[in-house]
């Protein structure tokens, strides 16, 4: 079955992430002089060079912090999965990540709920770490 | 001699059939026939411009990237002192207002020329789905977060649990800025809406609806900025800049720092005021980006037309339509006047003529000073100017 949707362009910046999706785990990025937990977003660290980013596997849990349920498609390859539902999770070690819940239900969605992440391997070299409510 | 900033000119592009250009343009023309109108009414020509700022998506790939150098080419504009083709998103031109304002004063130029024009409408432009999953898009592109509306969605959602905002509380700007579209004979949507239309309106992205949502037409405009010294000879009262701030916090909404905050809004209109000596407490209107209902409620608090969390009583009672106690976004705004892809230059479009006392049957009496602020991307920038028609 082929994979119509949008893949990403993966950089030096976020191979590991991809990385780490293919082999079940959900990567994300901390800063050594802070102690803070970050996903590709710069700005929680600023001045802090490259060398003292780390990357740390995250437990996978966390709340949601904001969704929206896409009642109309992000173009003809997500029509068959409207309504669908697009989350901002609130990892447990800090770090926001944007992802899909995978969920039957999008009308029962809501800020602050608990999730879990799960992994969908989309193609041969693509998984997608997505959130399901615990 | 003043070097005081001032608007001397402004006119938007004529369309028809609910936001389409008149037949016979193309996006070159658009531009070049709303610089001469406003270079006409304030007594002005082309050859008096020697600063020109532009931004927009036509012409990509290809040479709209360059969209200062062709529009020098396209409209004769020789050797020009001071040129801005940044682009932020919708909000570009009221950033290039400030950007201009410091240009003027500093006597680097005497003369811009703020310059926009898209036909995306006719030409079915507006093909947003086709944006590449690159850098931090990576992560909302794949999880087919619907562009640009899907993000705004997700504040709106936010806002709603820290603040207690509603569908209603959205409706109810929907439903005032076309009350004033219903005064203004330039805009697409004309026809009374209510609370209840906006509710029962098709769901795009929760909690947003079609009538939360911009529309899509055609349109351009231009705005002339000159001195106050060289305004005593022209044919329109000068409004007066006082103020500018511009600021930009991410590109992808999952890292806008806090989603139910518009700070990029704070951080600019702070700067915008404090230049000006006027305070939000000072503003008679204001003209916001309405890309969706929830960005006027998140400006309107950060702008400090009202406190931050309390947009869903300011707004609540219809006190924003006309006749209402706060006169905002009264050329029926992007919900309902026009919405050409970038709408920024339309907030100082309108602002001027009201401050002017020229928008004919929505002219809102005793006006004195205006806030315009300008938002770009999904929430990513924002650029705030404050005017006035006296700077006494």
């Amino acid at each position: 079955m082929t994979y119509d949707k949008p893949v990403p362009s993966i950089d030096p910046d976020s191979a590991p992430y991809w990385e780490g999706a293919m082999d079940g785990k959900l990567m994300i990025q901390r800063c050594n002089a802070t102690g803070q937990a970050f996903l590709y977003s710069r700005q929680l660290v600023p001045g802090v060079v490259e060398s003292q980013v780390e990357w740390i596997e995250a437990s996978g849990r966390g709340t949601i912090y904001s969704y929206t349920v896409a009642r109309r498609p992000a173009g003809p390859a997500f029509a068959d999965d409207a309504p669908y539902v697009i989350v901002s999770v609130t990892l447990e070690e800090g770090a926001r990540i944007m992802t899909n819940l995978v969920t039957d239900d999008p009308d029962s969605v809501a800020i602050g709920q608990a999730v879990e992440v799960v992994f969908d391997a989309v193609t041969d070299e693509l998984t997608i770490p997505k959130f399901r409510l615990v | 001699m003043s070097r005081q900033p001032v608007i001397v000119g402004v006119a938007d592009a004529p369309t028809h059939e609910r936001g389409r250009a008149l037949p016979g343009t193309h996006v070159l023309n658009m531009q070049r026939d709303c610089a001469n109108a406003a270079l006409a009414e304030a007594g002005l020509t082309m050859a008096d411009v020697d600063g020109l700022a532009v931004a927009g998506m036509w012409g990509m790939p290809g040479p709209g990237a360059m969209q200062p150098n062709l529009l020098a080419e396209y409209l004769g504009i020789r050797l020009p002192k001071y040129l801005d083709g940044t682009n932020v998103g919708g909000s570009a031109f009221v950033l290039h207002a400030g950007h201009a304002y410091e240009m003027i004063k500093a006597g680097v130029c005497d003369t811009v020329l703020i310059l926009y024009g898209s036909m995306q409408k006719s030409q079915s432009a507006r093909s947003l789905g086709g944006r590449p999953a690159l850098f931090s898009n990576q992560w909302d592109i794949v999880s087919g977060l619907p562009l640009p509306a899907g993000a705004y969605a997700m504040a709106a959602n936010r806002h709603a649990h820290e603040y207690g905002s509603t569908r209603e509380t959205l409706a109810e700007i929907a439903v005032s800025t076309r009350a004033w579209a219903g005064l203004n004979p330039a805009a697409a949507f004309r026809d009374p809406m209510s609370i209840d239309d906006v509710l029962a309106a098709p769901p795009i992205v929760d909690p947003l609806g079609r009538f939360d949502c911009c529309l899509v037409t055609d349109g351009g405009g231009a705005v002339i900025m000159t001195t106050e010294e060289r305004a005593k000879d022209l044919r329109q009262k000068p409004i007066y800049m006082l103020g500018h701030g511009e600021s930009a916090s991410h590109v992808n909404i999952n890292y806008m720092p806090d989603m139910a905050r518009l700070e990029v809004a704070e951080a600019s209109s702070q700067r915008a005021y404090a230049q000006a000596g006027r305070g939000s407490a000072d503003m008679d209107m204001a003209m916001i980006y309405d890309s969706f209902t929830i960005t006027v409620l998140l400006t309107l608090e950060a702008l400090g037309i009202c406190n931050i969390g309390e947009g869903k009583d300011f707004v609540k009672g219809q006190r924003t339509a006309p006749g209402g106690e706060f006169p905002l976004n009264t050329n029926g705004g992007g919900l309902s006047y026009c919405h050409p892809g970038m709408y920024g230059i339309f907030l100082l479009i309108e602002a001027t003529r009201q401050l002017r006392g020229d928008a004919g049957a929505r002219q809102v009496e005793g006006l004195t000073n205006a806030v315009c602020h300008g938002t770009g991307g999904v929430l990513s920038s924002g650029a705030t100017v404050v005017l006035s028609n006296t700077k006494d």
